[in-house]
């Protein structure tokens, strides 16, 4: 899954980061590539057990109520497997065009860049790894 | 006069698979771009094309698009015509109802595209087909002009 030509439309990184998955949107994403992300990030969901997902859309020039909507179904899919998305790295831009079109993305949580949606990941995931958070 | 002079002409790109929907944004934001628009404008526009685009495809059956670049005065501007013959929208205040969807779509492409651009316009029959044409200048006018 892994993109050998980021930006290119027809493929989306994918990377593990413990618990959590990265997906790194990026440019043109075609149709049916959203489709398929949906697929493939509900099926690294269950096969990983992963706890959260962050969706990086910094790269992503526009959201149009189709994207809109995947990222929703993403979400809302994870969640029926018990796993928390966070949608992070709008673009000002981006969030002033979404809210005239009138696409709330209610259930959506979004943060500012990958470090903030880390951290409300993991203020929602249980300490799994016995360590603590250094609290 | 609304045509730049020399440059009037009209681009006419297919709107026919998905891979036509990229094309067809990608297109529009050079065009764009190459006018002077800024990125909050270029975002609504090519977001409104987005939408639009892909109801050519997925409820005309495909058609195409015109793209025109406009000049009023010191403003410039694009006019963009989503063309296709499909079964046309039998019910226009219904179609262009918020959340209003005969697929399974969110219903807000048609009516959330109106209130990206400066002016809409659609037109279409029952079994005649429908061409939905938006303009977009890249400066909101005429209402406010902070003196440039
Ligand atoms: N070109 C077209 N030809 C025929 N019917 C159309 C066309 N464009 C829109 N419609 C009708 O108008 C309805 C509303 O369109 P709109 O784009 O607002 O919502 P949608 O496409 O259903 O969902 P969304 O755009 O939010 O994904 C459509 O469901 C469809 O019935
Ligand atoms: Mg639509």
């Amino acid at each position: 899954m892994t993109s050998a030509h980021p930006g290119d439309g027809l493929t989306v990184p994918v990377l593990a980061l413990g618990r959590t998955l990265l997906v790194t949107l990026q440019g043109e994403l075609h149709d049916r590539t959203a489709e398929r992300l949906r697929q493939d990030v509900s099926h690294r969901i269950a096969r990983s057990g992963a706890l959260g997902v962050i969706i990086d859309i910094s790269g992503v020039d526009i959201v149009d109520s189709y994207l809109g909507r995947v990222l929703a179904e993403i979400a809302a899919n994870a969640r029926l497997l018990a796993a928390h998305t966070v949608v992070v790295g709008m673009r000002p831009a981006v969030a002033v065009t979404l809210a005239e079109l009138g696409l709330t993305l209610p259930g959506l949580t979004t943060a500012r860049d990958v470090e903030q949606g880390m951290e409300w990941l993991a203020r929602r995931l249980p300490a799994a790894d016995g360590r603590g958070r250094g609290m | 006069m609304t045509a730049a002079p020399g440059s009037a002409v009209a681009t006419c790109l297919p709107v026919g698979s998905d891979t036509d929907l990229t094309w067809v944004r990608q297109q529009i934001r050079q065009v764009a771009a190459g006018l002077g628009f800024g990125l909050v404008q270029l975002t609504k526009l090519v977001t409104a094309a987005s939408e639009l685009a892909r109801n050519t495809l997925v409820y005309g059956g495909g058609g195409h698009v015109e793209i025109t670049p406009l000049e009023r005065g010191t403003i410039r501007g694009v006019r963009l015509s989503f063309v296709d013959s499909g079964p046309g929208i039998h019910d226009v205040e219904l179609a262009m109802t918020d959340g209003y969807t005969s697929g399974d779509g969110l219903g807000l492409g048609l009516s959330g595209a109106r209130r990206l651009v400066h002016e809409f316009e659609l037109d279409t029959a029952p079994g005649r087909g429908t061409t939905v044409t938006v303009v977009v200048w890249t400066a909101d006018l005429p209402a406010a002009r902070p003196g440039e």
